[in-house]
């Protein structure tokens, strides 16, 4: 979708992301999904349901899936510390759900020379999230796909 | 002027003037005599032409229109009911509520003529209509003698009067007329409006009383009256006035307005009249002599005030508001609100030290209080089942045709009320319901009298309350449900091995005819049989919170009996502990609650049961169920809450139980792929989250 909106504007357009961090990896997410970021907080297990969600909270009332995004990219397993957050996200369908990450480092504004498209590569599974890679300050945030990442790719 | 803010007025009506003509159709079936019958249809068919004629949608109009000459043949003694007439009198119905739809979904009443319906039915009129001669006998109010043409008392000033003359001198005709809107009328304003709007179709109006302003801001008691000039001769504007709902008579003669003598007899009064009022501009004016009694309505038209006073009608019949069902969702949403809110203070009030019977007894008394608030709100939501099921008896007569058997249709308990949400649901599943038991359950009339049963199946549909419960059952007394023939087929297709299929029970294998794909159907008919039915009836039933059950008795008949909650949102519930965390059971499904020893324990079949007053009930460990850690010494007395699913029990082992509480259904959301046994979430006193056990997935 950005990269059509890159290829027929012509001034450079700007993208804001939230840099979280994942084990040693900075990951990027568009700012314009994320609806709250929480600390973390009880997360009530719910039986019989995909590996990768760690159960539900409740975020002002509302009842909310948190899912753990390390299970879902094959990465260890969470340890959960201090500076553990859960990023609620909100796509355009309306639903809301919490995705873990280990820490939120900052908010980056990225213009779209700074954005590189990844060559999608299916063999290795949490390459599957990512669809570009962001240049900033020097170091590499891989820019995580949300559609992906929330996605039920299983289909189960 | 601009006839959208009248379109949901029209649409509700002719929705209920179509249903009224639906249901007065199928007495006229029963009863080709019956002339309350056809002069209802009448009244609603000449309404309905009405108000689409007044709301433009022409293609409506000229269907009701052709609809309204054969019924008025059929009043006149001049065309017999028989029942191709009905079929098509049916389909012209059809085509009416599609026009309906469309102009509910766009405001425009789409493109189909509907030709062949009106052929068919202009049909039916000429092979009748040797006596035709006599065109159809309109509804046109004579002028009465109980009530005057008040247009009399209208001051006209002299540009009125001038216009007037000019009109007739130019070949018009200047008529007054004066309309009475009925007693029962509620919205007289928008009555009064789509009367002005049908005159204004024929000509212009000079004059009105009381004034346009005062008529659309209701200002008037029953009758208002007009001048209006038009070429259209006298006949043509009564009869589109008196088309106009709700409207109770209309008077009107021509006038002349050279002298201002009125063609009437009333002549010299009126000139009297006219030049007494226009001095006395507050006079009331005396009731004209020639009209017998005079209802003793006066509204001079210099004096609103009198009318100002009386105007604001009260409405006698209905004293109900109409409220968007999404903002009766936010009043739920708040009252949910308010029940967790008051969850968290009696949890907190629990916890502290500093609670004293003070402080408990106000929160039990906002206890009692949001309990109530939340009893109230949902009563609102309720509406009857009615709305769903009037429908039914007219498929069951198409499908009587169509599938060439007699049958009949009893209902009862169409007032029992469910939830809006789910009566808007419950349509489908219930037709489905009725299609099968027509086409699967009844057998052929034949063979029906051979089994020495009456030659017309009988199919009921019954529904009632039952606790927090409401039951609607599908019964029909035809074949029954074969259960050996289920079984082979289902072995058959593989669904089951023939091993399997020994073992079950009868009521297990009539639960596979809810599997997905499986009919019984020998061929696949219009009606039903393409093995989508029954599965989606149990999925849209479950969705709702509900369930499906069947009995049946081969040659005797089966009984579907669907049971859904009451209300969808807030449930009694009872909280228990596995391990450490919470779940909630619906108080609904829960019989007792019981203490037993580990020893009782008995294995049948290899599976974990226990007696209890003389029935066996199979165990369900929740702990092994939910993959949870029990902290409970295994030597210890089990807790065991015995659950029900119609006649089947099962007994849940919990580590503690923690109490009743009011609890608010939040859904987990559609990321979370979540098992059956999960209904939904609920947030507690403390803000914690707990989830809600479906005891009916258990069993």
């Amino acid at each position: 979708m950005e990269e059509n909106l890159l290829e027929t504007q012509e001034e450079l357009e700007l993208f804001q992301f939230i840099v979280v961090r994942l084990g040693d990896e900075q990951y990027g997410i568009n700012i314009q999904y994320i609806d709250n970021i929480v600390r973390m907080q009880h997360i009530t297990r719910v039986p019989k349901v995909q590996e990768y969600f760690k159960g539900v909270i409740n975020l002002r009332g509302e009842v909310i899936p948190v899912m753990s995004i390390r299970i879902k990219m094959g990465l260890p397993v969470d340890e959960f510390t201090n500076s553990s957050r859960i990023i609620i996200i909100k796509m355009e369908s309306g639903a809301s759900i919490g995705v873990i990450v280990d820490e939120v480092r900052e908010v980056v504004t990225l213009d779209d020379s700074c954005i590189e498209k990844v060559v999608y590569d299916a063999k290795e599974e949490r390459q599957n999230f990512i669809r570009s890679v962001g240049k900033c300050n020097g170091g590499l945030i891989s820019i995580l796909d949300l559609t992906a990442v929330i996605g039920d790719k299983e289909g189960n | 002027m601009d006839t959208s803010q009248y379109l949901e007025i029209f649409l509700d009506e002719s929705k209920e003037h179509i249903q009224s003509l639906g249901d007065q159709l199928m007495v006229m079936e029963q009863e080709p005599e019956n002339e309350d019958a056809i002069n209802e249809i009448f009244r609603a068919a000449h309404s309905l032409k009405g108000m689409a004629g007044t709301m433009g949608y022409k293609r409506m109009q000229r269907l009701t229109h052709d609809m309204e000459d054969v019924f008025s043949e059929v009043r006149n003694g001049k065309m017999k009911v028989d029942s191709s007439l009905i079929d098509v009198l049916f389909q012209a119905l059809d085509a009416l509520e599609e026009y309906l739809q469309n102009i509910q979904e766009t405001t425009e009443e789409g493109t189909n003529d509907n030709d062949s319906i009106i052929n068919e039915l202009n049909r039916f009129l000429k092979n009748e209509g040797k006596a035709k001669e006599a065109p159809p006998e309109k509804e046109k109010p004579s002028v009465s003698t109980e009530k005057n043409g008040k247009w009399q008392e209208i001051k006209l000033g002299e540009s009125e009067r001038h216009v007037m003359t000019e009109a007739v001198s130019q070949g018009n005709h200047v008529y007054g007329l004066t309309v009475y809107v009925q007693e029962t009328c509620i919205l007289k304003a928008a009555r009064a409006f789509l009367v002005f709007k049908a005159l204004e179709e024929f000509g212009e109006i000079v004059v009105s009383k009381p004034v346009t302003q005062d008529i659309e801001d209701e200002k008037f008691e029953l009758d208002f009256s007009v001048y209006v000039v038009t070429k259209s001769p006298l006949e043509d504007l009564i009869d589109s006035v008196s088309a106009v709902s709700e409207i109770e008579s209309v008077l009107g003669c021509e006038i002349d307005p050279d002298d201002m003598q009125v063609v009437h007899e009333e002549k010299a009064q009126m000139k009297e009249e006219v030049s007494t009022v226009s001095d006395t501009s507050a006079a009331k004016v005396p009731p004209a002599s020639a009209g017998g009694t005079q209802p003793p309505v006066t509204t001079p038209a210099g004096n609103s005030s009198t009318a100002q006073k009386k105007a604001p009608g009260k409405p006698v019949v209905n004293r109900t508001v109409r409220v968007d069902i999404e903002k009766l969702d936010v009043l739920m949403n708040l009252v949910s609100e308010l029940i967790i809110a008051k969850n968290s203070l009696v949890s907190a009030s629990s916890n502290s030290e500093m609670a004293n019977s003070a402080f408990n007894e106000q929160i039990e008394y906002l206890e009692s209080v949001t309990t109530n608030l939340h009893e109230s709100v949902m009563k609102v939501r309720m509406v009857p089942i009615e709305s769903v099921v009037q429908k039914f008896p007219r498929m069951i007569r198409d499908l009587n045709k169509k599938l060439d058997k007699k049958m009949e249709l009893y209902m009862s308990g169409e007032e029992t009320e469910l939830d809006r949400t789910v009566v808007d649901e419950i349509g489908d599943p219930l037709m489905h319901l009725l299609r099968n038991s027509a086409d699967h359950g009844l057998e052929p009339n034949d063979v029906r009298v051979q089994r020495g049963k009456p030659e017309v199946g009988s199919i009921y549909l019954n529904a009632y309350q039952d606790g927090n419960n409401v039951v609607i059952e599908v019964a029909d007394d035809g074949n029954g449900i074969d259960v050996q023939a289920i079984r082979e087929k289902a072995i058959g297709r593989g669904t089951i091995t023939a091993d399997q299929a020994e073992n079950m029970t009868s009521k297990e294998i009539i639960d596979l005819l809810f599997l997905p794909s499986f009919s019984t159907a020998k061929e696949v008919t219009e009606v039903s049989g393409r093995g989508v039915g029954l599965d989606v009836v149990k999925s849209k039933i479950e969705a709702l919170g509900g369930d499906v059950d069947v009995k049946t008795e081969l040659g005797v008949g089966s009984t579907f009996s669907i049971r859904l909650p009451l209300t969808l949102a807030i449930i009694q519930a009872l909280m228990v502990e596995i391990g450490d965390e919470k779940y909630a059971i619906s108080l609904g499904s829960i019989q007792t609650i019981e203490d037993i020893p580990p020893s009782e324990v008995k294995l049948v079949q290899n599976k974990e049961v226990i007696q209890l007053r003389g029935s066996v009930i199979p165990l369900v460990r929740l702990n092994h169920v939910l993959d949870i850690e029990s902290v409970k010494n295994p030597e210890d007395n089990m807790v065991v809450v015995i659950v029900k699913k119609g006649d089947s029990q099962a007994g849940l082992v919990v580590d503690e139980l923690m109490g009743q509480q009011e609890i608010v259904i939040k859904s987990l959301g559609k990321y979370i792929n979540c098992s059956k046994i999960i209904s939904g979430a609920t947030i507690l006193g403390d803000g914690e989250v707990a989830l809600i056990l479906d005891a009916n997935a258990l069993i």
